[in-house]
């Protein structure tokens, strides 16, 4: 495939570790300890692990599998809450396909479709729409999740809606934002990580200006990274320099797609549309503050929340489940206490085993090799 | 292969009248008995001496000559849409079962059928389905000798179900089984991999991609027999339908206690596949295939059997895809095609596709 293959390449990928290698030998911290890098965005996870990219690299480096896995951090009650939502005769549910497994705490979506209720998986919010156009009679509620990277096409969507005056559509609005997540990490007494990839998808809305706090307060080198795997490893050699260096900055791999300065209108519509909340619920990390928008008073019309008498449940992670350690890089996923016992992809406790962009269903799934490690 | 040619019927065969199936074509009586008339022994034949009898009746004597073993499979098909680029339920209902018998090694002979139909179907789309079947059977040199139909309500199936049921005989000496997989066997596929589950998403129209992806369903017999004359000790074969090639080197793994290795670059996968599993972010590994199997053949027979595979159109494109090494046993893994190695397990679940 052109425009794909190139950065599969094998000989370019293999001289890049070549590279990474030498300047590993250079790191002064890497003979004491693994240099520990977090791939913010489950995107760049996956390709980690679809390309086979940890065991490509030295020993010295540590990949850090971080927050960026928006179906992975949803906490328990939301899905509770579109459950209930969904399971209304006179509603049409939309959603993504990955959200359909993620646990709450009575049933996931793909349980609450098979008890009865009318969900469907939907490719784009402007499906849901059409869903809204073709029945007039029924409710049409998109269960709107993921960051900066899909929060544009929901609002685009609510944008059509109004201009169309379709009023049998909604939003349930599951919108985060990164920014504040990473600053959350940053913050954590344990912290340990040395760099950071930076995410390709959502700086192409946001441009890579937000992230200079990183740099700047923290003195960590963060890249914002594509995610073919030549676009990964470059982007890891790139962190490297900047450690090897003593430098901390802001710097742009995916040039071909993020501009510094993000997408203007995109970030037009995301403003016209949402507003920080106080703080949102992460599954894992528990409230952060300013880290999801809801839909501004103005579109209220199309808010799922106002529209209907949400139950609004708080439920806490359970006991067992160590997602948090795992996002913040304390732990392996294989060191979770209940990684492949009572956490599997069948049978998910914690949301990172859920998506294939969570570190912990990555491993289950493509990491059979520290799976094993784990089981002895 | 022989073409048995259909019966012609020779009592007068009953016609349907009305557009579509109601409760009445179910009830048993004369609507009951013209609709499979009209739509079933119309194309299937049916006039042998058996033909009003509640079973067929089959010849063991035919059977022994063919063989030692008969090899006995049902399959149900409910595939959504109906018709779809490169075939149609009627197709793949009886091209699985062939292809259920012959990876076993079987020569296909007899197929049942049993249609679910759910009342206002249209008669015209049973017709097609039905001659569609009766066409594809006829190719693959089967026949289609005993029956039922069932209707029910709106609602209570999603307008065709098939299930088809067939008998074949597996010759003396031939013996596949998943469990015979050794270290130093190669593993080979007959051509392109993912295009029914490609064809089938994307004839779903409900992801806006204009795909010009075409089923590859197909009846794979007479393809076994050439590779089965030219590599006599292979091992295994598996067709690769539910769950894509991915779940069948993981059976065969897991029941032979092996590893099994496999080269992402020597996978063939068309550009248009690959495509629509970046866009939709599925792994074409586990993409359903209707007309491509997975065979385990010694390294030394391995030459000869490529070369079968690819004399015949139906495996033009084959590979050696990968090795089955003594390691650790139940594990598939992937040499990437960026130099990286990858677990392939089983999938959990159905494919959803990712958020972004």
């Amino acid at each position: 495939m052109k425009y794909v293959d190139e950065f599969r390449d094998r000989d370019k990928a293999k001289s890049l570790v070549r590279e990474i290698e030498s300047l590993v030998r250079e790191i002064d911290i890497a003979k004491e300890r693994p240099i520990a890098i977090m791939e913010v965005c489950g995107g760049h996870t996956h390709s980690i692990f679809r390309y086979g990219l940890e065991g490509m690299l030295p020993k010295e480096i540590e990949l850090v599998h971080g927050p960026g896995c928006p179906v992975c951090v949803l906490p328990m009650g939301r899905i509770d809450d579109c459950v209930a939502v969904a399971e209304r005769s006179d509603v049409i549910c939309t959603t993504f396909g990955d959200a359909m497994r993620v646990p709450g705490s009575r049933k996931s979506l793909l349980h609450a479709k098979a008890d009865g209720a009318d969900i469907r998986m939907v490719y784009s919010p402007m499906d849901a729409l059409a869903l809204a156009r073709k029945n007039p009679d029924r409710e049409v509620v998109f269960f709107g999740i993921g960051f900066e990277t899909t929060m544009p096409s929901t609002a685009l969507t609510i944008l059509q809606a109004e201009a169309e005056g379709i009023t049998n559509f909604s939003v349930f609005c599951n919108h985060i934002t990164i920014v504040p997540t990473i600053k959350a990490i940053l913050d954590d007494p344990d912290m340990q990580i040395d760099g950071f990839l930076g995410p390709g998808h959502v700086s192409m809305v946001i441009g890579t200006n937000p992230y200079d706090f990183v740099a700047h307060y923290y003195k960590r080198p963060m890249v914002v990274a594509g995610f073919e795997p030549l676009d990964v490893l470059q982007s890891i050699w790139m962190v490297l320099k900047q450690i090897k260096d003593g430098h901390a900055g802001i710097e742009n791999q995916y040039t071909r797609i993020v501009p510094e300065g993000g997408n203007e209108r995109a970030l037009d519509a995301v403003y016209k549309v949402y507003e920080l909340r106080e703080f949102f619920e992460w599954r894992g990390l528990g409230s952060i503050d300013h880290s999801g928008v809801k839909i501004r008073e103005s579109y209220a019309q199309y808010d799922a929340e106002r529209k209907f008498a949400m139950p609004n449940i708080q439920v806490a992670d359970p006991h067992a489940c160590q997602c948090g350690s795992v996002l913040k890089g304390l732990i392996k996923p294989w060191q979770c206490q209940v990684f492949g016992t009572a956490c599997t992809p069948e049978t998910p406790l914690g949301a990172l085993m859920v998506s294939s962009e969570g570190a912990c269903a990555a491993y289950y799934q493509y990491g059979g090799v520290k799976k094993q490690a784990a089981a002895s | 292969m022989n073409v048995i040619p259909l019966n012609r019927p020779r009592r007068k065969l009953g016609t349907v009248s009305v557009p579509n199936v109601t409760l009445a074509h179910g009830g048993g009586g004369k609507a009951m008995k013209d609709l499979i008339d009209d739509v079933f022994i119309s194309v299937f034949g049916g006039g042998g001496p058996d033909a009003l009898e509640d079973q067929a009746r089959i010849d063991l004597l035919d059977l022994t000559k063919l063989g030692d073993r008969v090899a006995f499979t049902t399959d149900s098909f409910v595939v959504d849409p109906l018709f779809f680029p490169g075939g149609d339920i009627g197709k793949l209902a009886i091209c699985g079962t062939i292809n259920d018998l012959a990876v076993g090694g079987a020569k296909p002979l007899y197929i049942s059928c049993a249609a679910i139909i759910e009342e206002g179907v249209p008669i015209d789309l049973l017709r097609k389905i039905a001659r569609s079947m009766a066409e594809t059977a006829q190719v693959a040199g089967v026949r289609i000798v005993t029956g039922d139909t069932k209707v029910v309500h709106k609602g209570a199936c999603d307008k065709v179900f098939l299930t088809t049921t067939g008998i074949g005989v597996i010759g003396d000496g031939i013996s596949l089984g998943v469990d015979q997989a050794s270290a130093g066997d190669l593993i080979l596929v007959n051509g392109l991999l993912g295009d029914h589950g490609a064809a089938i998403l994307g004839a779903r129209g409900d992801m806006a991609l204009d795909s010009p992806i075409v089923s590859d369903c197909a009846a794979l017999h007479g393809l076994i027999a050439k590779l089965l004359e030219a590599a006599p000790r292979t091992r295994a074969i598996r067709d690769a339908t539910r769950g894509g090639i991915a779940t069948v080197l993981n059976e065969i793994a897991d029941a032979s206690s092996v590893s099994i290795s496999v080269n992402e670059e020597l996978t063939p996968i068309r550009p248009e596949v690959k495509g629509f599993c970046e866009i939709l972010g599925l792994d074409p590994l586990y993409l359903a295939n209707e007309g491509k199997l997975v065979a385990v053949v010694p390294q030394n027979e391995a030459d000869a059997a490529l070369q079968a595979l690819r004399s015949d159109p139906l495996g033009h494109d084959a590979e050696v895809i990968g090795e089955v090494t003594a390691g650790e046993p139940g594990r598939v893994t992937m040499r990437t095609v960026f130099g990286g190695v990858r677990i392939v397990d089983m999938l959990v679940g159905e494919q959803l596709p990712r958020i972004c």
